[in-house]
């Protein structure tokens, strides 16, 4: 199927339909001009993180170009646990509810042990969020859904089969290379965001590396069709019947395909555990001998917890993959990437506008830097507990199992992963230390917490309600200061929302005249009981960058 | 802090019980149930600073890779 015959609708078909996309290369005018044409932002690569920063510019009016070496969609289901809070950008970017209509929501998780139910864990304990916390979802809906939404955007350009082959930086910008099947040309770039994935072609350019540890072990994915009794939940076998001394973690996805990840340890031979002949009677194992399945897609992989040094290197910025890697065992890929993303856009938005300098760019470095550390820190703790790298931990492994069934403790050392979360950006230099007493987890640096509202008389979000500008989100009258603060949306819970089921109040410690300020991308960087003008003021130009108040 | 100094009524009725909690084990259902027991007492400890501490007295003289050692 070519683009030019395929209506957007087709963006929401069937897996097959999906799959089948086949994007046109069109030769780009700037292939005949006779200088390089400058373009504002380009992003090399058109995956999950690309796309999302794609959007997010050009939301907030920016031109952007995106290339793509390839033609089609993501091979395979791969990225297939999309997070709360990557749910909740994706509601901002208008692409939320397509996700979560067709992805599969899920909350539980199991572990068991040989045949043994150990434990359960609920990752959303409480109600009143509208987002689960997470939704399955093959990597080919997904990238379907931001490639429909970006086709809807008039000033974002998407250039398929156009590789980046090289890459001169220069202190105001970069001379990219892209090649074609219709032969190479040269395009300039101000901003260049490398979203080209764990084998980025840009890094290479620059001669840099991303570096780390590498778990001598190795996964085979088996995605399987078939009609099955299990729940929507997460299960996690250690040493199971089925596959003795190794792990197996079953999940749900759409369209009735399950993901089963087998270990398979180090001194597995990949190219023989890919052939269905070797899959069939592992999955057969787990199933029982009388289910019928139908095998849609494997892959034998083996990870690493890596990163780059620094994120930021003048006017090339490295995003997802590319930047960071980590073991897929708590969901910490894909989700980190679009966080990054959303970190990114109203930062390099603001720097382009000349709202401010660069420097509130460069904090893009340190905030998710941090943030891989915290992935890479929860992921090496989580292969470390399901690969034991040594028979002492082997033995701690086992025994810390055997005590699970009886005693609660041990329950929260088993680690089959840790889920993604939001990082909570502590020492964000965009963050003012708070002056007054809260006891809640919306601290300086934290991703909003959603919460159920009225407006209007309709029951709605919170997250819905805050904008993609600074907010001040004020619990109770807004200050006649407060209104004439430029930069800066004001929403009042009392005024604007109502926070019927007071769990607003409640999880913001929100008292009268307490005051939150919200960033574009939805972390908390200030909060006060009593928010005077000049703190307001010296906040938000702490968290902008600003050389002097505004 | 880790008290090193000695908190027992009777350290005879300890050590015997210790002992005899292992007997009849092989080797492996030992070392086993010993790994048992320090996750349980760690547990019941609690104090992050107070088990390292242990742990670092327990290692001795060998150094680890995070800890410098002593001069």
């Amino acid at each position: 199927m070519k683009l030019n015959d395929a209506p957007l609708k087709d963006f929401r078909g069937s897996g097959e339909q999906v799959q089948a996309i086949q994007f046109d290369f069109r030769r780009s005018p700037d292939q005949d001009a006779k200088h390089p044409v400058s373009h504002p932002v380009v992003i090399v690569g058109a995956g999950p993180v690309g796309l999302t920063l794609a959007i997010d510019l050009a939301q907030r009016g920016q031109r952007v170009l995106v290339v793509d070496n390839d033609d089609k969609l993501s091979t395979g289901s791969r990225a297939l646990c999309f997070a709360k809070r990557t749910l909740e950008i994706w509601d901002r970017l208008g692409v939320g509810d397509a996700m979560v209509d067709k992805g599969i929501s899920w909350n539980v998780g199991k572990v068991f042990l040989r045949d043994e139910k150990v434990y359960d864990f609920n990752l959303l304990p409480e109600d009143g969020h509208e987002r689960p916390a997470f939704v399955n979802l093959q990597q080919y809906y997904c990238e379907a859904y931001l490639v429909e939404r970006a086709l809807r955007l008039s000033n974002i350009e998407i250039r398929w089969k156009t590789a980046c082959t090289g890459l001169v930086t220069r202190s105001d910008g970069a001379l990219l290379t892209l090649d074609t099947p219709e032969g190479p040309y040269q395009i300039d770039a101000a901003w260049v965001v490398a979203c080209d994935g764990a084998r980025s072609s840009v890094r290479g350019h620059m001669g840099l590396e991303s570096k780390g540890r590498l778990f001598r072990d190795r996964f085979l994915i088996a995605d399987v069709k078939m009609k099955a009794s299990f729940p929507t939940e997460r299960w996690f076998w250690f040493d199971p019947p089925f596959h003795p001394n190794q792990s197996v973690l079953l999940h749900r996805e759409p369209d009735d395909v399950w993901r089963i990840d087998f270990q398979l340890g180090w001194d597995a031979n990949p190219e023989e555990e890919k052939k269905p002949e070797n899959i069939i009677p592992r999955v057969q194992a787990l199933l029982g001998k009388d289910v019928e399945f139908t095998l849609e897609w494997a892959s034998v992989y083996s990870f690493s917890c890596l990163r780059m040094e620094r994120f930021v290197h003048g006017r090339v910025v490295f995003a997802g993959d590319s930047a960071h890697g980590v073991s897929p065992f708590g969901a910490r890929g894909a989700n980190s990437g679009v966080q990054d993303a959303d970190n990114l856009a109203w930062k390099l938005d603001w720097v382009l506008k000349g709202r401010t300098g660069v420097e509130l760019l460069n904090t893009y470095g340190p905030e998710r830097e941090y943030a891989a550390d915290e992935n890479i820190l929860h992921s090496t703790r989580a292969t470390d507990f399901i690969t034991p790298k040594s028979e002492i931990s082997r033995l701690f492994r086992d025994q810390v199992l055997a005590l699970a069934r009886e005693h609660e403790f041990a329950r929260r050392i088993v680690n089959s992963g840790r889920l993604s979360v939001p990082a909570t950006l502590f020492n964000s230099p965009l963050n003012t230390p708070d002056t007054d007493a809260f006891q809640c987890r919306m601290v300086p640096g934290a991703a909003l917490t959603d919460a159920p509202v009225e407006a209007n008389g309709k029951s709605g979000w919170l997250l819905r309600s805050i904008g993609q500008d600074f907010t001040l989100l004020v619990f109770g009258e807004v200050p006649a200061w407060a209104k004439n603060l430029n930069a800066l949306a004001v929403v009042s819970v009392g005024v604007d929302l109502h926070d019927v089921q007071g769990l607003v109040a409640q999880r913001f410690d929100a008292t009268p005249g307490t005051a939150y300020l919200v960033r574009p991308d939805q972390h908390i960087c200030a909060r006060w009981r009593k928010p005077t003008e000049a703190a307001v003021r010296a906040a938000l130009g702490k968290a902008m960058c600003a050389t002097s108040e505004r | 802090m880790l008290n090193t100094r000695s908190n027992m009524t009777s350290h005879d009725d300890f050590y015997e019980a210790l002992l005899s909690a292992h007997q009849g084990l092989s080797s492996a259902e030992s070392h086993a149930m010993n790994a048992r027991l320090v996750l349980l007492l760690c547990n019941h400890i609690g104090d992050l600073a107070v088990l390292e501490e242990a742990m670092r007295a327990a290692r001795g003289n060998r150094p680890t890779t995070e800890v410098t050692p002593m001069a």
